[in-house]
């Protein structure tokens, strides 16, 4: 058949097709797309066979490829289950994890852990970390004198509180994620210096014995917020490796498994972190609570988290 | 060899083909996009004032910061074709690479890791990788496994009703007709004195030269396409 008969033959089809990829969510439009997806491919393949020329072969190789991103097009209702994410799939990320995270953990609290018992014992010490303004800063939000504490505002405050949170929290651990492409060195970094400011500035003020207002304000968000971050560089950690040891894998093929595989843990430590947030903001902050009742629910928080964090080994396929 | 084909054998059973696109028209899709933010933050600080800088306002001008900076092009790409406005301006589009669309996770992973495609200034870490691969694809491509792709529309070639096709006074092999047809097919993208010297070549199967050629050979071609 020559090409010309070929296209007059088979124009009325292809006219269809265009028209209802114009609007391919009606009903009749996404039926009759399913159904000429075939015949489509059978033209495409026709029209090379024939040697047909270029530009009737680019336009239906066009039409092919508009057809079947609108047949494989993302439906948030059936990809997102919300259920099987936190029952399965994200503890399950999280154990898949596990070494990374066990790594993450070490970098993150071990200078965190000698910093702080050098500002503990040396008045000095903080100075080397932190600027002055900033130390004065700090101490103010948790001195016990002041007749208000410095992380206790207005109502409406609380909702600015939250807004700094979630900007400045977030974007920590996706940059922490993300160094990880650099074969886990940004990762390492961002984990590394986050450990060192925050074991200098508890070491700093357990020193002052500003204890009964720092411990209480930090210990019910931290359940969510440092687990988050511990989580994100594992994540972070995981896609560096991918690169290193990529095992039977090319090293980009390596790279993009990983990528797929972080996917989970993204969505797991956006959620921990916008609850993060609301606790600090809402909850932490406040000085009408007991550091009884805040004690009480950190401990209830930590536990909770710790043993969610821990549920997921029993999904593993053996 | 510089092609900027990318192919893909896809259930339907036959190898479909995208064009990547390189860093010059995502740079200026980028540049859109980024005026759009711009004008958004702009708009977003001034309206929250009146709420109270550090206040109600304040908090939420904040979230809109962060989603701004983080969720404006996965949102955009998810829900919108591949396309954020700066892209759909440019006639390009985001694809996972077997040529599926972009879901939530890969676009997600794309976005995140430009905070590192960025470094050390000027995205020169996304343009060193995108120049280091065939597929023109930044680090944040790599680890999600996407790509961008052309999704603007070909031109359609003239109508050939008016030609009055002429049979060839000699066989010509499958691969010399298409070439032939081709040429009838891409005529108006070419300078008419290109159209001549590539014509006059042909000396040998059209026995004519030039304005004679060229008419000889689209005559050929219409006869090949089968227009009666």
């Amino acid at each position: 058949m020559k090409q010309h008969a070929f296209e007059a033959q088979n124009q009325p089809v292809w006219e269809l097709i265009e028209a209802a990829l114009e609007k391919p969510s009606q009903e009749d439009n996404s039926k009759l797309l399913a159904e000429h997806y075939l015949l489509l491919c059978q033209h495409l393949a026709i029209a090379k066979e024939r040697l047909y020329d270029a530009t009737l072969v680019e336009r239906l190789n066009n039409l092919v490829l508009a057809l079947y991103r609108e047949l494989y097009r993302y439906r948030s209702e059936t990809r997102l289950n919300f259920y099987a994410f936190f029952k399965r799939d994200f503890p399950l990320a999280i154990y898949r994890h596990r070494y990374f995270i066990a790594l993450a953990l070490l970098v993150f609290v071990l200078p965190g852990l000698i910093v702080g018992s050098w500002t503990y014992f040396d008045d000095e010490a903080i100075y080397t970390i932190h600027g002055p303004a900033e130390v004065r800063g700090m101490e103010r939000m948790y001195d016990p004198e002041a007749r208000k504490l410095g992380r206790e505002r207005e109502a409406d405050t609380d909702i600015f509180m939250f807004g700094f949170y979630i900007k400045n929290n977030i974007s920590v651990a996706f940059r922490c994620f993300a160094g990880g492409i650099l074969v886990g060195i940004g990762t390492l970094l961002v984990l590394f210096f986050n450990g060192l400011f925050i074991g200098s500035v508890a070491g700093h003020l357990t020193r002052l014995d500003y204890v009964d207002t720092f411990y209480p304000f930090v210990v019910g968000h931290g359940s969510f917020e440092l687990t988050a971050i511990v989580f994100s560089g594992a994540a972070g950690l995981r896609l560096g490796y991918a690169i290193i040891n990529p095992g039977p894998f090319s090293r980009l093929d390596s790279l993009r498994l990983s990528g797929r595989d972080a996917v989970p843990m993204l969505y797991g430590i956006f959620l921990m972190l916008v609850i993060a947030a609301f606790l600090e903001a809402f909850w932490s902050s406040s000085t009408t609570l007991g550091n009884e009742i805040k004690y009480a629910v950190g401990a209830l928080l930590w536990a909770l988290v710790l043993l969610y964090s821990f549920s997921g080994r029993r999904y593993e396929s053996r | 060899m510089l092609d900027t084909r990318y192919r893909v054998e896809i259930p339907g059973g036959i190898n479909l083909e995208a064009q990547v696109v390189g860093p010059i028209p995502r740079s200026l899709a980028f540049a859109i996009d980024l005026a759009i933010r711009g004008i958004i933050v702009f708009v977003l600080s001034i309206a929250a004032i009146p709420f109270g800088a550090f206040g109600l306002g304040g908090g939420f001008f904040l979230i809109f910061l962060f989603a701004i900076e983080w969720l404006y092009p996965v949102l955009f790409e998810v829900f919108w074709r591949g396309q954020t406005p700066g892209k759909k301006a440019l006639g390009i589009s985001v694809i996972n690479d077997d040529l599926t669309p972009v879901t939530l996770g890969t676009s997600l992973v794309r976005n995140l890791l430009r905070s590192i495609d960025f470094l050390p200034l000027f995205y020169l870490a996304g343009l060193v990788t995108m120049l280091c691969n065939r597929r023109f694809q930044r680090l944040g491509d790599l680890a999600a496994g996407t790509l961008v792709i052309s999704v603007r529309e070909s031109s359609r070639p003239a109508s050939q009703k008016d030609i009055v096709p002429l049979a060839p006074s000699t066989a010509l092999l499958r691969a010399e007709q298409t070439s032939i047809i081709d040429f009838l097919q891409r005529s108006s993208q070419l300078s008419e004195p290109r159209q001549k010297e590539l014509a006059s070549l042909l000396e040998g199967v059209t026995h004519e030269k030039n304005e004679n050629g060229v008419e000889k050979l689209h005559r050929m071609g219409a006869w090949f396409l089968g227009v009666r």
